[in-house]
């Protein structure tokens, strides 16, 4: 199985309906993308395809031949961290950071498409995403610092 | 008369406290500490230490005179100038990882980044009962900080010494000692060379005041925050070893199904796959998730089943198999006898559901049995006592278990116990190889523990000027944590009720003190609203306790409990005070008569727990617990028939999103005059009875429940 993860192409042995989420993290090592639920119902899987933010932990691998996928490994480039990265420190929005990396997904994700958000938006685009720690507020507060940032 | 101290108000959520006090490991000795660390300074302090401060009057007292020995913390200055912390506290996103550290730095007079905080190795940590019950930082923090102030002072002294100058021209800066009529300066890396010292805490030692603080007291962010937004930091479930295997585990359909007939050939003829079976406990193992899976799937079993209890008739069986106690006490009668002579009497009952901690990171363990020592990696709130299970199981001595607990994806409350490690150390022994399990979401939803049901049984009054007359309280299995009401009456009669409970329970966030706190509040407000009286003045005029009275008026005041209500609002509060913390909460709710439906459209906190370490991350645990309180508050139970969990699963089992945000606001009251509490726990408790009286301001309807929200329990 052919497959082009943050820049890098991969080919892998597995079959072809393995979801994405084990393909990363027990053949490439990406542990950033977590497991939370295995049935795109919490959001910490979240990949993004093509851009587009997916849970891949019921993606089968043979979905994302020929299409890029980005995980939270490839959200930093250079040891520099993404704006996003940078505003979630910055207002402290994690707890435990389980679900962190999958957030950042979805943040992502959504100020490319829309860069300047308003406070519903950034609410209805992550809805996907849980955070049993409950810390919601600060991260809707560190999208819209991530926006500003940009 | 006040009501004596009831002795059958246990924990039975914290089963962890009586159930492991009598094997405590030896303590760490002296020699033992160096041969790990190498030379250098350190200072570590006893139990006895931490513990002389809490209420010597629950069980903690038996475990106190055992442990009294054994040390509880460890702080070290390498002969390089590496400052290590080791604790057997850990982190599971309460942000206690940088909050110490910023307590050792400052008393040091380091940098906080130059601190390494080793937390829950059973090998290189000393004994700790485990992180829960907002302990550390009360009892943790502050002898931490006099560790930290009696190794400066030996810096200072041995900078003095050297230099032959009186200890007065030097100081302590950023690590290091300055003489500061020379100018010279030594390091404490320097000042330590050559040594083994372990030095006594100085109890007496001068700390910095409050409000002298430079590092604790602000808001530093997350220590090791970057590998968290990374994807760097390594979960338990991320863990990976050479040769590793995956575990999986048959569970039985149903609660108390046995298992009856296997068969694993089908199983067993998958290549790379092998069948473990020790009694009923049966698991499969393979070198990839996919493939145990699949084995897993293969497996045919037979069970048999047992009556088991549902959901619908939960309250009356837990009622029915209570324990009864108090019913000739004095107290009961004087109780009984006040509330007929009283002029306002009120009478109700309240339902709590059970519910899951659903924490995100599912219960894990790496198990890898190397010679005779057993390494196991699992997210527990326990390490310790995840070591004693483990001893139990496989019968071998404390000194050849070694359990680490990287920091990890959350628990609140709900993981004390060792099941997963247990279940990857028979897989490993029986395997021959490492094994890593990571419990599905769904056997999180069904096999971990629960926050227990309960009945509440309230009955009090009042005199005609409002004054409480009589108190009495029952609750039915779902503990006696914050049972205690704060309120004046003239007789009162509280009682826990243990029970038998269907579905295995445990620990919680704040344990029972929600659910207590929910009866009781709401009964308060319903007390006012019989006398036509506003909550607010009734609760100050029946309060005592001015620092729970001053969060109230606070959250009021912030909240604008006077301002003028919109159509179809209702407002609402509730207080409480718990484990040295108080809150008030006050909430504004929205109805739609139409379709009936209630939404939170405002919460506002006020919290006083004393000093504050680390204002942002102080208003995190609020916010994470108000948030998460509302959930259960609303939407959230356990849903369950003949023994089976009905509803396992994140799309059927609701827990709060970013659409369910109400506004909230949050109010910090920093005493600097008095110590500081733990805040990861106290505030969960108001939000739902403030929730509950908010619904009956604005629809004159008595919701009794937790959940709320939900239609047709
Ligand atoms: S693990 Fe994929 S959405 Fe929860
Ligand atoms: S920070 Fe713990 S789940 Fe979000």
């Amino acid at each position: 199985m052919e497959l082009k993860v943050n820049g890098k192409n991969q080919s892998l042995d597995v079959p072809a309906h393995t979801p994405l989420l084990q393909a990363l993290r027990e053949s490439l090592q990406l542990t950033g993308t977590k497991y939370g639920c295995g049935e795109g119902a919490c959001g910490a899987c979240m990949v993004l395809v093509d851009g587009t933010p997916t849970p891949s932990c019921i993606t089968p691998v043979s979905n994302v031949r020929n299409r890029e996928v980005i995980t939270i490994e490839g959200i930093s480039v250079n040891g520099k961290l993404h704006a996003v990265q940078k505003a979630f420190l910055a207002e402290e929005a994690l707890q435990c950071g389980y679900c962190t990396p999958g957030m950042i997904i979805s943040a992502v994700a959504l100020l490319n498409k829309n860069p300047e958000p308003t406070e519903s938006q950034i609410k209805e685009a992550m809805q996907r995403n849980v955070c049993r720690c409950c810390v919601y507020p600060y991260i809707v507060k560190a999208i819209q610092t991530a926006s500003k940032m940009k | 008369m006040k009501d004596q101290e009831p002795n059958d108000i246990l924990y039975p959520e914290q089963y962890e406290l009586y159930e492991n006090g009598q094997s405590l490991i030896k303590p760490h000795t002296r020699r033992r500490f160096f041969t790990l660390l190498g030379g250098g300074v350190a200072a570590a302090f006893t139990f006895s230490d931490v513990l002389s401060r809490e209420v010597l009057s629950s069980l903690d007292l038996q475990e106190l005179r055992e442990a009294e020995d054994s040390i509880a913390a460890w702080l070290h200055v390498h002969e390089d100038g590496k400052v290590t912390v080791y604790t057997g506290k850990v982190e599971v996103g309460q942000n206690i990882r940088t909050s110490l550290a910023q307590a050792v730095a400052e008393e040091l007079e380091c940098d906080v980044h130059s601190i390494e905080m080793i937390m829950g190795d059973t090998f290189l940590t000393p004994y700790d009962r485990g992180t829960f019950g907002s302990r550390t930082t009360p009892y943790m923090a502050p002898q931490l900080r006099k560790a930290a102030a009696s190794l400066r002072v030996y810096f200072e002294q041995s900078a003095a010494k050297q230099w032959k100058t009186d200890v007065k021209n030097v100081k302590a800066q950023k690590g290091s000692i300055l003489n500061t009529r020379s100018g010279r300066s030594v390091s404490y890396g320097r000042l330590s060379e050559g040594r083994k010292l372990l030095h006594p805490v100085n109890e007496e030692v001068s700390l910095k005041s409050a409000s002298d603080w430079k590092v604790a007291g602000s808001s530093i962010p997350k220590i090791n925050g970057e590998d968290f937004v990374t994807g760097r930091h390594i979960y338990t479930s991320d863990m990976t070893l050479p040769d590793m295997l995956h575990g999986k585990l048959l569970r039985p359909p149903a609660y108390g199904a046995r298992l009856v007939n296997l068969d694993a050939r089908r199983a067993e003829a998958m290549s790379g796959v092998q069948v473990h079976r020790i009694g009923d406990f049966v698991g499969v193992t393979a070198a990839d998730i996919s493939t145990a899976e699949s084995a897993l799937f293969a497996l045919r079993a037979e069970w048999e089943f047992t009556q088991q209890p549902s959901r619908s008739e939960i309250f009356q069986h837990l009622k029915k198999h209570a324990s009864v106690s108090g019913e000739e006490d004095a107290s009961k009668k004087a109780a009984e006898t006040m509330f007929q002579q009283s002029a306002n009497k009120l009478e109700q009952s309240f339902e709590i559901h059970y519910i899951a901690h659903a924490p995100l990171e599912p219960r894990a363990a790496l198990a890898q049995w190397d010679g005779d020592i057993l390494n196991v990696w699992t997210g527990t709130q326990r390490p310790f006592g995840v070591q004693e299970e483990l001893e139990r199981e496989f019968n071998i001595s404390k000194e050849k278990i070694r359990v680490r607990m990287p920091d990890t994806g959350s628990g609140y409350g709900g993981k004390h116990t060792g099941d997963a490690a247990i279940e990857a150390a028979r897989l490993a022994k029986s395997a021959g190889k490492p094994v890593k399990l990571v419990w599905t979401r769904e056997e999180e939803f069904t096999w971990a523990y629960f926050r227990p049901a309960g009945l509440i049984e309230v009955r009090s009054s009042t005199d005609t000027t409002g004054h409480l007359q009589s108190w009495e309280f029952h609750n039915y299995n779902s503990g006696g944590a914050g049972i205690r009401s704060m309120y004046r009456s003239k007789a009162d009669h509280t009682r826990f009720h243990s029970s038998n409970s269907p579905l295995r329970q445990g620990s919680y966030r704040a344990l029972a003190t929600p659910a207590n706190t929910f009866a009781r509040e709401s009964q308060i407000n319903d007390h006012a609203i019989l006398l036509k009286e506003d909550p607010l003045s009734f609760r100050l005029k029946n309060l005592e306790d001015p620092r729970l009275k001053h969060v109230l008026q606070v959250a009021a005041d912030t909240f604008g409990w006077k301002s003028s209500k919109k159509e179809n609002t209702g407002y609402g509060l509730a207080c409480c005070f718990d484990k040295g913390g108080y809150m008030a909460t006050c909430a504004e709710v929205q109805y739609n008569a139409e379709n009936k439906e209630v939404k939170v459209i405002k919460l506002v906190g006020a919290f006083d727990c004393g000093t504050i370490v680390n204002p942002k991350h102080l208003e995190s645990q609020i916010m994470g617990c108000m948030l998460q309180g509302l959930g259960f508050s609303l939407y959230e139970y356990i849903d369950f028939r003949d023994g089976k969990i009905l509803n396992p699963s994140f799309s059927h089992y609701k827990i709060p999103r970013f659409q369910d945000m109400p506004d909230i606001k949050i109010v910090m009251v920093d005493r600097k005059d008095e110590p500081a509490a733990g805040a990861g726990e106290t505030p969960i408790t108001c939000v739902a009875p403030a929730i509950r009286n908010a619904i009956f301001d604005a629809t004159k309807e008595k919701i009794n429940r937790l959940p709320m929200l939900v239609k047709g329990l």
